[in-house]
């Protein structure tokens, strides 16, 4: 038998489909090939993308069932999940560009957040605008489709905290943060 | 959605410049949001497939177990008659008599010096009170205490029948416990949470009190004394871990000898008879079923009520000893050497129909497909359907069942439309932060309400990622020993997929080759980048993984095979020479060690020459005395990761 890189196109579909399967397959806990659909979105980011909220809730949309049972069914995610790693869609962020929205937080410029300030972004619901009596002209200066906030839970925020705060200062110095959690996913083999 | 933070084009509105910041800020939020919520995904998943590598390699060690556990009983015998335990004069092996137990621990004094709880029965709560503290400050209880307490606890157990019927009313709800594996810190957190055990707050422990965790003889001490202090509103049944042969592998064995250097044995051999005396299933109100395993579809609670229970001091199969004209004791047609055994007779045992009763109850796991198969994952009891699960139900008029024995990740979960509950009580079981424990408390309705907890260690919080990194760690380190272990045939079996010599296959061939030759379910497409390395084209350099990991010790002068083999063997090796060492020095002389060996070898079907092992034993005399310090010859064959990438 010789084994073969899967150069044919036949190959490349069925490789990313073992590899979806085999992610559905870390949370299928019962083997009987559905997962609770809360767990979309880590299958989703285990396979390497990096949705939003609001492109989750539109992924769910087309894997749920007609009558939601909580419940989504791997012969619905395949599909949809192949497509969406052939598109190659919602790329993972670049570290450059993580580094400047840290930066646009930081008025200051002073290379770090304070706490109060991380929180108070990361958990506000909407946006403290005066055009919001104009809506019209409130999406348009703001050019966005979906409400703007994705804000995080308390338990997320608690998470991030406790790994990003420096305890002695209370606030968060970005830049050693963001190297922090680069670093923390090469535990792969050298290649 | 945009990558780049960009500040848009004009707008003459008075507040523009706030408005700009606004949706800078606003971008750059989600963007952090979006990144940040990725990484704690993937981190979750990487703690999921840690947890699904330890489980997999959990249960197939369970089933390779049952081989060796009859060498092993074989050695606990031997040791047993050689050392402290001197019975009746007609030296069969029977159980010991009420007389013998009063002997033996009314004649141990306990020293003044000695800081510990002390015991007088009747036992009272205060008894239970400052015990519970002394046990929480890691003090040893006396092993005259002890055995004191076994005394009464096996006198009480045997009043008892094999199905307890227990009544719940709105006055006196119920808790039932699963499985505790040695976790004290879980116990004391469930009474901190939930109250210590009273007529009006009755408990049932579901069994697997002991092994794998470092305190299985204080949970043991606790539920005794409140057994004894409350019988008729305390609670336990047996588990497949309250089993000698487990025992000997799993750790418990191991941890009573370490803390009861002198009465150890004989502790061991008094709980031997009283873990056959614990019950072997619960029924509230008549309604819900509590076992530990499951059931089978042969399952009668009838025929369960009648057997001896007693009589299965394991639920593994006892070897069968021969004995030839000589007056050898031999063993699947291997002598023995040890004349004095030839007096051994084996323990009354039960049917063969009896002991599958109680091996299904104890061992058995539900599976979502309909039927009832042999368990092949564990090597005992079964697999059984919702159809299996109505059927009972229906024919005892049954509303649940409720059992334990498998890890759960939030301490427990419902199977069977919600008519077959697990409840597992272990928290932090692989690593700390792995999972959950959970408890079940119950009223009249019968409706279960669940309580869930983790014990934080006093570490201090340490950074969710720091925790699940250490877990992985752990993951793999036991998967790479398993991959050493099948070396050879991982080697022989890629060879076939590489025709051409490459040092390459596809991802597809390897994760097909991993997964039959360890035989083990996992998500090889994700694990492979910290097992293999792989070449820019896709194809998998399926070598690399063995230049990552050797033995601690590196044995380049010895035959591989042999390696493969004592790498496998090593925690049951550790607990045979235990065994043989009698006076506990920690050395045996290279004679003894070559004589256990040959038969170990012969007895598991390895063939391996003379020379090699004498080789092998000249090369681990590192003190060059002639003696062997065999923790240090086992250590020596502990799989580690390498750092750098060393040519094999």
């Amino acid at each position: 038998m010789m084994g073969r890189a899967g150069i044919c196109k036949d190959g490349v579909i069925a490789e990313i489909e073992k590899k979806i399967t085999e992610a559905f397959e870390v949370f299928d806990r019962d083997g009987n090939e559905n997962v609770d659909v809360r767990e979309i979105g880590s299958i989703v980011r285990s396979l390497g993308c990096f949705p939003t909220e609001a492109e989750l809730h539109e992924l769910l949309a087309k894997v749920e069932e007609e009558e939601p049972t909580g419940y989504v069914h791997l012969e619905k995610f395949l599909p949809v999940m192949t497509k969406i790693l052939l598109d190659r869609s919602y790329r993972p962020i670049p570290e450059d560009v993580l580094l400047h929205a840290f930066e646009a937080l930081d008025e200051k410029k002073s290379g770090y957040i304070t706490k109060e300030e991380l929180v108070k972004h990361m958990t506000e619901e909407g946006v403290d605008t005066p055009s919001s009596s104009n809506p019209v002209a409130f999406m348009s200066a703001y050019r966005l489709e979906h409400f703007p906030g994705e804000p995080f839970t308390e338990e997320e925020m608690e998470e991030m905290l406790s790994s990003a705060l420096d305890p002695e200062t209370n606030a968060v110095h970005y830049r050693d943060y963001i190297s922090m959690m680069i670093v923390d996913e090469t535990d792969d083999l050298p290649q | 959605m945009e990558c780049t933070i960009s500040t848009m084009g004009c707008n003459a509105s008075a507040d523009y410049s706030k408005h700009k910041y606004n949706e800078t800020a606003i971008k750059a939020t989600v963007l952090i949001q979006r990144w940040y919520r990725c990484k704690r995904a993937q981190l979750e998943v990487r703690r999921r497939y840690s947890l699904t590598i330890f489980e997999s390699i959990e249960y197939a060690d369970e089933q390779e177990q049952t081989q060796l556990s009859n060498f092993f009983t074989f050695m606990l015998e031997h040791r047993v008659h050689r050392g402290e335990v001197a019975h009746t004069s007609s030296g069969s092996h029977v159980s010991p008599d009420a007389d013998s137990y009063v002997i033996e621990y009314e004649k141990i004094d306990v020293p003044d010096s000695y800081r510990g709880p002390r015991l007088s029965f009747p036992l009272n709560i205060a008894h239970a009170k400052a015990l519970l503290n002394a046990l929480k400050n890691r003090q040893l209880l006396h092993p005259r205490y002890v055995l004191q307490l076994l005394h009464e606890t096996r006198r009480l157990l045997k009043e008892k029948p094999n199905i307890t019927h227990v009544s719940v009313s709105y006055f006196k709800e119920i808790t039932i416990c699963g499985d505790l594996h040695g976790n004290l810190d879980d116990l004391l957190l469930v009474f901190h949470k939930n109250g210590l055990p009273s007529e009006i707050n009755p408990y049932v422990f579901n069994g697997d009190f002991v092994d794998r965790g470092k305190n299985s003889m204080e949970i043991l001490i606790i539920l005794f004394v409140f057994l004894l202090i409350y019988p008729n509103d305390f609670h336990l049944n047996r588990g497949n871990h309250e089993d000698y042969i487990l025992n000997m592998k799993y750790g418990f064995t191991k941890e009573v000898l370490k803390k009861y250097k002198v009465h150890g044995m004989t502790i061991l051999y008094h709980l031997r008879d009283i873990f056959s005396w614990l019950p072997l299933a619960t029924l509230v109100n008549n309604k819900v079923l509590i076992v530990h395993g499951g059931i089978s579809d042969t399952t009668d609670l009838d025929s369960l009520n009648l057997l001896e229970r007693n009589k299965l001091k394991t639920l593994m199969k006892l070897p069968k000893l021969e004995t030839d004209r000589k007056n050898q004791v031999k063993i699947q047609g291997i002598p023995l050497g040890y004349p004095e055994l030839s007096q051994w007779s084996s323990h009354p045992e039960l049917t063969e129909e009896e002991r599958k009763q109680v091996l299904d109850i104890l061992w058995s796991d539900p599976k979502k497909q309909h039927g009832c198969n042999l368990n092949r994952r564990r090597g005992a009891g079964c697999c059984f359907g919702p159809d299996t699960t109505e059927q009972l139900l229906k024919k005892y008029n049954l509303k649940m069942l409720i059992r334990s024995h498998e890890f759960k990740l939030n301490g427990y979960d419902l199977t069977h439309d919600g008519k077959v509950i697990t409840i597992f009580s272990a928290s932090n079981y692989y690593e700390e932060g792995s999972n959950r424990g959970a408890y079940i408390r119950m009223n009249p309705d019968l409706v279960p309400r669940f309580v869930q907890y983790q014990v934080c260690t006093s570490t201090g919080k340490r950074k969710n990622w720091e925790r699940v990194k250490t877990i992985e760690q752990s993951a793999l380190q036991t998967l790479q020993e398993r991959i050493f272990v099948h070396k050879q045939k991982l080697m022989d079996t890629f060879a076939k997929y590489d025709c051409n010599n490459t040092g390459r296959i596809s991802v597809s061939d390897w994760a097909a080759v991993m997964e039959s030759v360890l035989q083990l379910k996992l998500p090889w497409r994700t694990l492979k980048s910290r097992l293999v390395k792989t070449d820019p084209d896709g194809n998998v350099d399926y070598m690399s993984c063995f230049y990552y990991m050797d033995t601690a010790r590196p044995m380049h002068q010895v035959q591989p095979t042999l390696v493969e083999t004592l790498c496998k063997y090593r925690k049951d090796l550790q607990v045979i020479f235990n065994i043989i060492d009698e006076d506990e020095s920690g050395l045996i002389s290279p004679d003894e060690f070559r004589k256990t060996w040959k038969i170990f070898s012969s007895y598991l079907g390895i063939h391996s020459h003379d020379e090699a092992i004498d080789k092998l034993a000249q090369s681990i005399d590192y003190n060059k005395d002639g003696y062997i310090d065999f923790s240090e010859f086992l250590e020596a064959f502990h799989v580690v990761r390498k750092l750098e990438n060393k040519a094999a």
